[in-house]
């Protein structure tokens, strides 16, 4: 085991790149710059690249926030190892979907972006949720969790919000068939659902800790 | 198993008006703009024929657009057609098997002439013509496209519209067995879309039966649908099995979905913006990934022709 678990890491990297470079190839088929058969982008290619990149956000969300319950139920820290990768996964995504849609589908005019944020609520939701994400890729480095110390959990607690934020956005920019958003929506209330939980538990723990201290008293 | 109370009473006569006959003869005659019957080979009567089949058409030059027309794979690969899937490739991966032969259409209301006729009966009367027509989503994208068809004013005055008759509703099959989207609530099934009867008679209202001189396919709203280039592309209502003439404007089913997103009249208007985004600019099917986005225009381009219809409305009321 110990002699391929090395690779583990690089192969979960390569995995998650994917999709962008499936995105890449159907760009440049796209333009007629190169022909890789059996990737094509469709019709609207900057449609196409603009979903799949919300869509990876999400996901990378979705599965950084996983980490920690997978680590509860099998007992093993082994997961927490990818939550940091995950979690700037989600951030790369953003941030390529985000300039998708600003340089492809907006051609690049800040006047438009400056109009959709102030005039749609769903961009302002998403912009909001891009925004919030820059404090956390920036102090995903150890160097900067030892530095912040607790501050560093209170901080990264923002993700919650986050994904709140990036689901409704999705939610509210669908025309109508609001199936896909809603399984979103599902999944995120179970993972958030799951840490109110697991936190009103360590309350009453603590609680029941105290009583048994004072009546010991 | 199908009704055909009414359709002996139609003469030939009440199907093209000889005016109408001689004035379309002159036209052809007369060259004004309008080329030369083409004839393609293998052509069978647009009723009998399977998508894909040849039709015989005149290219109506005149009322077409001189942009380059979509290619046919963007055009019956991108589609809105919720009966088969909310998804754009949808339509062409789940309609493949949609049965649009027998088709019967039911002609209702405020008509003098009513009934169930057969595709047949419904396309004989009526010569073919190309109109290469702009089309603009609703969601703000656009494409230009090469529609097969006739004039729907020809077809409705076949049936003798009464005074009463002052909007026209049409309504998509609802088939769930064969329409898949129709088993999830989207919207309301069977899909409706109206029409006012000025509106319906417009010389630029079409009955499109083909695409790229072939027989429509499916996935874009065979036998028979509607195409009304000014207005947004949901107007265009596909695989119509209905058409009823009605004194009050029918509740169509994207208004009825989102009556703050979606309007009666859906005309294309750079001015008023969908409440979730801008109807400024479109971005073309088929352009330069790194072109930049179209400006809409008012009507879709179309406003010589049309914005009379709509003259002392209030196009922000009714969008």
């Amino acid at each position: 085991m110990w002699q391929t678990r090395w690779l583990l890491k690089p192969a979960v990297f390569i995995a998650c790149l994917l999709p962008a470079l499936r995105l890449g190839v159907g760009a440049l088929n796209a333009v007629e710059a190169w022909h890789v058969g059996g990737i094509s982008l469709g019709a609207d290619p900057v449609k196409v690249m603009l979903h799949t990149c919300g869509r990876w956000t999400l996901n990378f969300l979705m599965i950084t926030l996983c980490m920690t319950p997978l680590r509860d139920l099998t007992h093993a820290v082994f997961w927490l190892r990818f939550r940091r990768m995950f979690g700037l996964f989600a951030f790369f995504y953003a941030l390529l979907h985000f300039t998708v849609y600003i340089l492809l589908d907006q051609n690049g005019q800040a006047s438009a972006l400056w109009q959709d944020v102030i005039k749609r609520p769903y961009i302002t939701l998403g912009m909001l949720a891009l925004l919030s994400l820059i404090p956390l890729a920036a102090t995903s480095t150890a160097r900067a969790q030892r530095r912040l110390g607790r501050s560093w959990t209170r901080l990264h607690r923002l993700v919650y919000a986050i994904a709140i934020l990036g689901v409704w956005h999705f939610w509210w920019q669908v025309k109508k068939d609001i199936r896909e958003p809603l399984l979103y929506a599902l999944g995120l209330s179970l993972l958030l659902g799951y840490r109110l939980w697991k936190h009103r538990r360590s309350l009453v723990r603590v609680s029941v800790a105290h009583l048994a201290r004072t009546d010991g008293a | 198993m199908r009704k055909r109370s009414d359709a002996a009473k139609i003469r030939p006569s009440d199907i093209t008006p000889h005016e109408r006959y001689l004035s379309r003869r002159a036209l052809i005659a007369g060259g004004l703009g309008i080329a030369a019957a083409q004839t393609v080979g293998n052509i069978v009567p647009p009723a009998l024929a399977q998508s894909g089949a040849a039709l015989a058409y005149v290219r109506n030059a005149a009322l077409s657009v001189t942009e380059t027309p979509n290619s046919y794979a963007d055009i019956t690969t991108y589609n809105n057609y919720y009966e088969f899937g909310t998804d754009k490739s949808d339509p062409a991966q789940y309609s493949q098997n949609f049965r649009t032969r027998p088709w019967n259409v039911t002609i209702g209301g405020e008509a003098e002439v009513t009934g169930t006729f057969s595709l047949e009966d419904i396309l004989k009367p009526h010569p073919l013509e190309e109109r290469v027509y702009r089309l603009r989503c609703v969601e703000a994208w656009s494409m230009v496209v090469p529609w097969v068809g006739f004039p729907l004013g020809d077809l409705l005055k076949r049936f003798k519209p009464t005074s009463k008759a002052k909007f026209v509703e049409f309504k998509t099959l609802y088939d769930p067995k064969q329409m898949p989207g129709q088993r999830v609530a989207v919207l309301e099934w069977p899909y409706v879309e109206g029409l006012r009867m000025d509106e319906a008679m417009h010389p630029l209202t079409l009955m499109a039966v083909g695409l790229y001189g072939k027989v429509l396919p499916n996935q874009d709203g065979a036998p028979l649908r509607l195409i009304v280039p000014w207005k947004y592309g949901f107007k265009g209502i596909k695989a119509i099995v209905s058409i009823k003439f009605v004194e009050h404007a029918p509740r169509t089913s994207w208004a009825g979905a989102a009556s703050n997103e979606y309007g009666f009249f859906a005309n294309v208007n750079p001015a008023v913006d969908h409440p979730r985004w801008s109807q400024a600019t479109e971005r073309h099917i088929g352009a330069n990934l790194f072109g930049p986005r179209r400006p809409t225009l008012p009507f879709n381009g179309y406003a010589a022709e049309v914005a009379g219809l709509y003259s002392g409305m209030d196009l922000r009321k009714y969008f």
